[in-house]
This record gives C-alpha cells, structure tokens and sequence, in this order.
C-alpha cells in the first residue's frame, strides 16, 4: 500500500517537474522524458504490471491536459511499460547498462512510434529530418537525466524491498 | 513453474484490459468531446493547483533575481525607451490625425469594425507540453472565467495561437509554431493572402512558415508585417503573427513561401491575453444585423 501511495507521488511529481521547471532545462527546445525513464524503470525492475500501471497513469496525465485524444499516449506509455517488464528476468539491480540500454530504447521506439501516428499519418515524410532533431536528441538528453533519476527510483525500490522481506520473516 | 505461468498469463490479461480501456477512451473522445470531461475534472483539483502553485513560486524567483538587475542597466533601458516613447508619441500624433479622418470616411461608408477593441482576459501559462513534438501550454483560467473553445490568444501585440479544450479552472492552447497549426493570414500592405504553418523542424530557430502566397506584382520585402486575413474562419482578423524573415518564389512560380519571424517569444511565455470574442459570435452578430435590417 505505501509502495503504491510512494510510486503515484513520484509519477505526479516527475509530472509536474516535466511540464514547469524542465521547461527551463531544455536544451536547444528539447527536453528530456521523465515520464519515460519512470514507466521503462517500473517495468524491469518491479515486472509487467507495474510498467503497465504506471505507464497508463503518465499517458493518462498526458492526455488529459495535453493530448488531443483521450488514451492514445496511455495505450503508448502502457506498452513500453510491459514490453519492458520482459527484461525483468535478466535485469539485475547493480548493472546500470541493461537499464540505460532499455531506457534508450524505449525513447527511440516511443519517438517512431508518435512520428508514425502524429505525422507521418500527416503526410510529414522527412522521417530523418524529425530523427535528427527531435528522437536522437531527446534520447540522449533522457539518458542523461536518467543517470541520476534511475538510482533514486532503484533505491526507492531497495527500500521496499527490504522492509517486504523484513516483514515477511517476522511471519516465519 | 506452474504460478509463474499463471502469472505470466494474468499480466497478458492486464495488458488487454488497459488497452481495451485506453481505446475505449480513444474511440469516446472521438465521438464526442464530452468524454473528457471528468478526467479534466479530476485534473482540475489535483495536478492544476500544484502547477499553478510552482508557477507562483517560479515567477516570485524571477522576480526576486530581477531586482539584483543593475542601477546602470534599468538606466541605460530607461533612456532607450524614452526615445523609443518620444519616436512612439510623435508616430500617435500623426496616427491620431488619421484616425479622424478613418473614422469619418467609415461613417460615411457606414463601416462600423474596429479589430483592436477586442475585450481580452489575462492568464498566466502554467504548464508546457511534456513532449518535444507539439507545442501546448496550458492556462490558469478556465470556462469559469468566460475562456471558450476557439478563443484566439495573444501575448503583447502578437497572435500565440487558439484554445483547444477548456475545463472549469484552466484551458489549453495550441500555439501557432505547433506543427499541426495552420493560420490562414494575409500580408499587411497588399492583403494577399497566405497560409502560415507551424513547423517542428524550424521550432529550433523559432521561425514558421509561411506558403501559398500568390505571386504577383506586389513587393512583399523582409520585414513586412504578415496579419491574420479576413477569411479565416477560426482567428480575428487583423493580428499580428510575424515579420517576414525569408521570401522565395516556389518552383511553380504561381506561389511564393518563406519564414516569418513570430512577434511573440515562443520561449519565454508567462502571460497571455485570450480574447473573448471568437470569430463564430461575429460572424453570428453579423449574420442577425443582415436578416434583421
């Protein structure tokens, strides 16, 4: 129960930091996801349904003050989240580059998946043009931010899982 | 091995049920713009009031490392804008005089419309985008406050773009350099019209475009002022979108196309005026003054 009251405070949290103040940390109009880094996170490290959860509600929170359609960054977010969750049996907490691995490339396949639907549905062909400016820089700025973001979810997540295990073997 | 398959299948389940709800919600927003609503609500009383608290907190930091702005600085800034007013005030005098004579001559032509007394509202910008693909921001009054659908938006002098959907305490607009804004505009001096798109690509440069302006004799130089044009049927006429920056006559040479260089910085938006007049509730009074004379 406080794991998910923890979780749903970070996700509002990396909301409001995305929206507000990383508005003035973008670099050349381009700023990094955190929504991203939290929902691919969730995925290999806690498994399917966190990624799923968690993806759904920062997609949902998009949506709904941003998106034009209600559920499409929610059905994207939700994706990424499981597909990551796949990963969870050969993720293992101390290697920092399977995660910086999965994270990029979540970013890339988020940012072919919304140039696909957002503008190439638009008959916006410039697929190079957009990967230049928008995909491959987002990426790399996110992965920047996520070395220092990553560990502080990995240690909110140690956390609860000590005291889970602590828990458990009173029961014992 | 048996649990871990149970639990493997369960997660395929979860993935289809959220899936299921998010395309359900897809396909209601679609049908009609009602299906929102609620969500917003909810927005409305949890994410907006912290957004437009970090935004106070932002603008009392802004303020607070302004006045460390030098002495010399505010000096130097005041004499500059003495002689931009002194320049300003003899341009009013003569603009004044003309104006006399506008009014007059429109009498006589019974032409009653004036663009610039539009009735506007003030909002802060709370939040951007979290992407880097469009461009929206939201605002901090909403329907509460007399903010509709379709409502133009400026910030100074400058057109920003139009309010896409609304809840009770806070609205979201869709910005003219967005890729998917299209203003159907019109070039200052010679009323040729033109379409100004907005563009991800030259969002960098903070640029747009603009495209489909005929190509005839008229002289459009870099610096011409491009305007909103009379026959857009979302944006009033008359406000101001850009200079022109780049102009060049398009292989076909039926159409020229180039940049303009938008009035408003896209960048640094923290106040903006929405107008609260749309150009449907002018074209609605304008059709009751013809069926009623």
């Amino acid at each position: 129960m406080k794991r998910k009251a923890v979780s749903a405070v970070i996700l509002v949290v990396c909301f409001l930091l995305q929206c507000t103040l990383f508005n003035l940390l973008s670099l050349g109009s381009i700023k990094p996801n955190l929504l991203l880094i939290l929902t691919s996170a969730f995925g290999f490290s806690r498994g399917h349904k966190d990624g799923m959860v968690i993806g759904f509600f920062s997609g949902l929170l998009i949506d709904i003050q941003f998106g034009e359609i209600l559920g499409f960054y929610a059905l994207i977010y939700t994706i990424i989240g499981f597909a990551n969750g796949f990963f969870k049996q050969i993720y293992y907490d101390d290697d920092v580059k399977l995660p910086l691995l999965l994270i990029a490339g979540s970013e890339a396949v988020y940012g072919i998946i919304i140039y696909v639907f957002q503008f190439l549905l638009r008959g916006e062909f410039h697929f190079v043009r957009y990967l230049e400016q928008i995909i491959v820089p987002e990426l790399l700025y996110t992965l920047v931010i996520s070395l220092a973001l990553y560990p502080f979810i990995l240690f909110v997540n140690r956390r609860f899982d000590a005291k889970e295990k602590r828990s458990a073997s009173k029961f014992v | 091995m048996r649990k871990k398959n149970q639990s493997s299948l369960s997660n395929k389940y979860w993935l289809m049920a959220i899936s299921a709800i998010c395309c359900i919600l897809m396909i209601l927003s679609l049908v009609s713009s009602f299906a929102a609503t609620p969500f917003k609500e909810i927005a409305n009383i949890t994410v907006i009031p912290m957004q437009k608290g970090i935004n106070q907190m932002g603008m009392f930091l802004s303020d607070f490392t302004s006045n460390f702005e030098t002495l010399q600085s505010v000096k130097a800034e005041n004499k500059a804008l003495q002689e931009k007013l002194d320049i300003l005030t003899i341009e009013n005098n003569n603009l004044q005089q003309e104006k006399y004579e506008l009014d007059r001559l429109q009498e006589l032509y019974k032409l009653d419309q004036n663009y610039s007394d539009y009735k506007k509202i003030g909002a802060h910008v709370i939040s951007k985008d979290p992407g880097n693909w469009f461009s929206t921001f939201t605002i901090d009054k909403g329907s509460a406050d007399g903010i509709k659908v379709d409502q133009n938006v400026m910030a100074g002098s400058g057109l920003v773009g139009i309010v896409t959907s609304t809840s009770t305490h806070w609205a979201t607009v869709r910005s003219i350099i967005d890729d998917s804004s299209n203003v159907s505009a019109m070039v200052l001096s010679s009323s040729d019209r033109c379409m100004v798109r907005g563009d991800l690509s030259l969002m960098t440069d903070g640029k747009i475009q603009f495209e489909q302006l005929e190509n005839n004799d008229n002289v459009v130089p870099v610096g011409e002022q491009i305007v909103t044009s009379y026959i857009s049927d979302k944006y009033l006429q008359g406000i101001l979108i850009g200079y022109v920056n780049e102009i060049n006559v398009d292989s076909s040479n039926l159409t020229r196309s180039g940049y303009i260089t938008p009035a408003v910085d896209f960048r640094n938006l923290q106040e903006v005026l929405v107008i609260t007049t749309t150009k449907a509730d002018l074209k609605e009074a304008d059709n009751s003054d013809t069926t009623g004379e």
